[in-house]
């Protein structure tokens, strides 16, 4: 980061609280991601990751709180603030009965993309995608598939990049070159990326900064790298073991 | 609303459409099945019922016309059911596409499909059967359009009532117009319903069409203010529909069905 310059949050949280019925899903959380910065969200299954990344990207209302996306307001302007917002997700596959390109050519138009033919062309090749061009995306491995989603979170050069477990069913291979091609796209575009995985290696070699969720709340923030040293742990995976098991007793984790 | 946006919906359609054989084939195949079979239905009756009544355009017609009105509906739901089938809801709900302009790109891939179904109909029941169009004179256009904005109105109520309670709910959608059939006097004049059902058939925009295609194909007058009545009617089912369709989208968005949307339900 350069001194003296102050970056306006590329993504900003406040208070966010999501409660189904009695149940509380997220308790009032509150981060900021700023451009460039690649921001790991960690928890286990269930934590509140996916209905908080649900929520800012428009397709579930929060109980209270608020979003501001690139200084919009989600719930106000939701049209606009989702123009500058893409994701990619295990869960939500591209129509397989669409080819590669027509995939994105939709979605480009969706995100109302003005120099689709150039900025398709330099995403196939920046994901290896040019041979599956004209193929139905449905018949391609699933790395393939989620290769393609990537390209297509990237299509309208977003300013904040949701990532849910983006190389989950990726070889470790294909994993490092896609978390290179984010890391250089996030850093040259200044794009801020929030990203979760359960791969802890991942997390550590790519964020910048991790946010621990437990039970809806955020518990921890810090370095990745820093972060389990301070806790007496030496690996980030053995720091969020910890933390799983014993969400609500940070103090035990440091003796 | 942005046109670009609006336009991928069609083109998306236009994609599915071009490649698939499965897709294109149900565009004309069961309507001329249905101009084949009613069309020598209406010879056989002209045959037996020695009168002066003409079959051809009043029963042909109504067949082509309810076809049309059938298709129109179809053509909303099964762009919307693209989704559905693709499990796509969240890419395109998570995108800055609004629902006006989702529900407009559906509108525009539905009168594409529909007329190529229209077009078709016509072909057959003119050359096959020798329906002329001429018969409805200045009323035809405006009787396509009621059954057209209904068509409309009942794919807009049919894809809310799948959006809350799932894709298994598209069952309930396909018998919607065998259903609607008896009472919006298709094959028959009002008159032979019982009185109560005359009152139901009085609130669907189709009978007032279907009754003025017998009183045009019988040199009798048909009033200008049932025709603007089914207009009235044909546009206020839209804005109920599209209010439907808004509030199950809300209850959607608040309870986290479109993310959990294969679930079919969020308890």
């Amino acid at each position: 980061m350069e001194f003296g310059v102050v970056r306006e949050p590329v993504l900003r949280v406040e208070n966010l609280r999501k409660d189904y019925g009695a149940v509380q899903a997220v308790r009032g959380i509150r981060f900021e991601v700023c451009p460039g910065e690649l921001v790991g969200l960690l928890g286990l299954n269930g934590a509140g990751k996916t209905t908080t990344i649900s929520m800012i990207l428009g397709v579930l209302e929060p109980t209270a709180g608020s979003i501001q996306i690139d200084g919009i307001d989600l719930r106000r302007h939701r049209s606009r603030a989702l123009a500058c917002t893409n994701f990619a997700a295990v869960y939500a596959p591209l129509p397989g009965n669409l080819t590669v390109y027509q995939n994105l050519r939709i979605f480009a138009l969706l995100y109302g993309v003005q120099d689709f033919h150039a900025r398709a062309e330099m995403l196939l090749d920046a994901f290896d995608l040019r041979k599956f061009r004209n193929t139905k995306t449905g018949i391609l491995s699933s790395g393939e598939q989620t290769r393609v989603g990537l390209a297509k979170a990237l299509l309208n050069r977003p300013r904040i990049l949701l990532l849910d477990e983006p190389t989950a069913s990726i070889d470790p291979a294909s994993a490092r070159d896609i978390r290179h091609s984010i890391r250089s796209f996030a850093r040259e575009s200044q794009v801020g990326v929030l990203w979760t995985s359960h791969n802890m290696y991942e997390v550590e070699e790519v964020c910048d900064r991790v946010l621990f969720l437990s039970q809806g709340e955020i518990i921890l923030e810090g370095d990745p790298k820093a972060l389990p040293a301070q806790y007496g742990k030496s690996t980030l995976e053995e720091l969020f073991i910890g933390v799983a098991r014993e969400p609500l007793d940070l103090g035990a984790l440091n003796q | 609303m942005k046109l670009s946006r609006l336009a991928a919906i069609p083109l998306r359609q236009f994609y599915l459409y071009r490649g698939s054989a499965a897709r294109v084939v149900p565009l004309f195949a069961w309507v001329t099945v249905d101009m084949v079979l009613w069309g020598f239905m209406t010879k056989f009756l002209s045959g037996m019922a020695h009168t002066s009544y003409r079959f051809v355009p009043a029963l042909l017609g109504a067949v082509l016309f309810w076809d049309f009105m059938t298709r129109v509906m179809q053509g909303v739901t099964t762009a919307f059911f693209e989704d559905v089938w693709s499990r796509n809801f969240l890419n395109v709900f998570a995108s800055p596409i609004t629902m006006p302009e989702y529900i407009a790109g559906l509108l525009v891939s539905s009168i594409a499909t529909s007329l190529v179904g229209l077009a078709v109909m016509i072909v057959v029941a003119a050359l096959a059967f020798g329906l002329s169009f001429g018969v409805y004179g200045a009323m035809l256009l405006p009787f396509v359009l009621v059954l057209f904005l209904f068509g409309m109105a009942l794919g807009i109520a049919a894809i809310a009532l799948v959006l809350r309670w799932g894709p298994a709910a598209e069952w309930f959608v396909w018998p919607i117009p065998a259903l609607l059939s008896p009472f919006a006097c298709v094959y028959y004049p009002m008159t032979t319903l019982p009185a109560p059902l005359q009152w139901l058939a009085r609130l669907l925009p189709p009978s007032y069409v279907f009754e003025g295609m017998r009183a045009v194909v019988g040199g009798r007058h048909f009033e200008g203010a049932l025709l603007a009545a089914a207009f009235g009617l044909a546009a206020a089912y839209i804005l109920i529909a599209y209010w439907l369709f808004a509030r199950v989208f809300r209850y959607a968005v608040q309870t986290g069905l479109i993310a959990r949307y294969s679930a079919e339900t969020v308890s």
